[in-house]
């Protein structure tokens, strides 16, 4: 029988490796778009560990919002453009032990900050909102709607604000196709359109006795 | 079994990642803006990890609000991006100049 938190520290291990690698992978990939689905993997091994801390909703948001929709607009994106692909690389190389070298420099100095002592000292206690009675995603919610909900408003306004902005910026009046104006179709009066003329059913006959 | 500094040794060396990147693929802004969705990514760790460790529900609050947020700034990111690449052609930060004094 394997011990159930050996097993759990073994899948954290694992998905650990795959969220390290993947994110090694989306920064030195040659092809964007194996870039992009390198962050896929990243982000889908990190609701993984997401669901190793009991965060089950935001590990499924993860997976939903930032797979399903964020990435696939990244490939979008990256497929859209054509991208030089020899041309990007330029400074690759000679940037390449300086991004090293400042990289592993922080990690050492947040190493530090973490301190090794600290490494057995916080044990993974009780599921929070297990010992409330409630599931995770009640819990949350429960938190969003009473205490969080003015931020969660202007949560929703951030991302109406973002849809607005994105399509203002990429929309695009070309000069040389004719549209229809819908606002100018709607706002015309018959008036503007057909003018009745009052005239006499018949005209009167030129006249005879003038004529030799 | 896992300690709150596993989750908080994750974060730091992805955050180290994505600064690494912010260094060597200077050229594409696409890569850009995906190390800065890895340094997002890095400090949600660290906000769910503390979150379940205090037994406090703000921190996966918060990171309801990164995740937002953060996908707002994606979009409206790539919407400049492919107003930028319609206009100059070009994705390389180095060409994108023309306000240098």
């Amino acid at each position: 029988m394997i011990d159930p938190q050996m097993f759990q520290l073994v899948c954290f291990y694992a998905f650990a490796a795959v969220t390290v690698g993947a994110a090694l992978g989306v920064i030195t990939l040659r092809n964007t778009v194996h870039a992009v689905l390198s962050l896929v993997l990243t982000f889908f091994s990190t609701a993984c560990i997401w669901l190793l801390a009991e965060a089950e909703f935001l590990a499924i948001a993860l997976i939903v919002v930032y797979v399903g929709a964020v990435m696939v607009l990244f490939l979008f994106v990256v497929m859209m453009l054509d991208i030089k692909q020899e041309h990007v690389r330029e400074g690759f190389i000679r940037y390449l032990p300086v991004g090293i070298i400042v990289a592993l420099v922080m990690l050492g100095e947040m190493l530090a900050l973490i301190g090794v002592r600290a490494m057995h000292m916080a044990v993974m206690g009780p599921n929070p909102a297990t010992v409330a009675g409630v599931s995770n995603t009640e819990w949350l919610g429960h938190a969003l709607y009473t205490q969080f909900l003015l931020p969660f408003e202007i949560a929703a306004l951030i991302l109406t604000v973002g849809v607005v902005a994105a399509v203002a910026l990429t929309l695009r009046h070309r000069k040389g196709p004719r549209h229809q104006t819908a606002a100018q179709q709607v706002s015309i009066k018959p008036a503007d359109r057909i003018r009745i003329v009052k005239m006499a059913a018949e005209r009167p006959a030129p006249n005879q006795e003038t004529t030799p | 079994m896992i300690t709150l500094s596993h989750f908080i040794v994750l974060g730091a060396v992805l955050f180290c990642i994505a600064v690494a990147s912010l260094f060597i693929n200077r050229k594409n802004v696409i890569v850009l803006l995906m190390s800065i969705e890895l340094m997002l990514l890095a400090v949600n760790i660290n906000f769910v990890a503390f979150s379940r460790f205090l037994g406090d529900v703000a921190g996966q609050v918060f990171v309801f609000f990164i995740l937002t947020v953060a996908a707002a700034e994606t979009a409206i990111g790539l919407a400049i991006l492919v107003l930028l690449f319609r206009n100059r052609s070009t994705i390389n930060i180095a060409e994108i100049d023309s306000m240098k004094g």
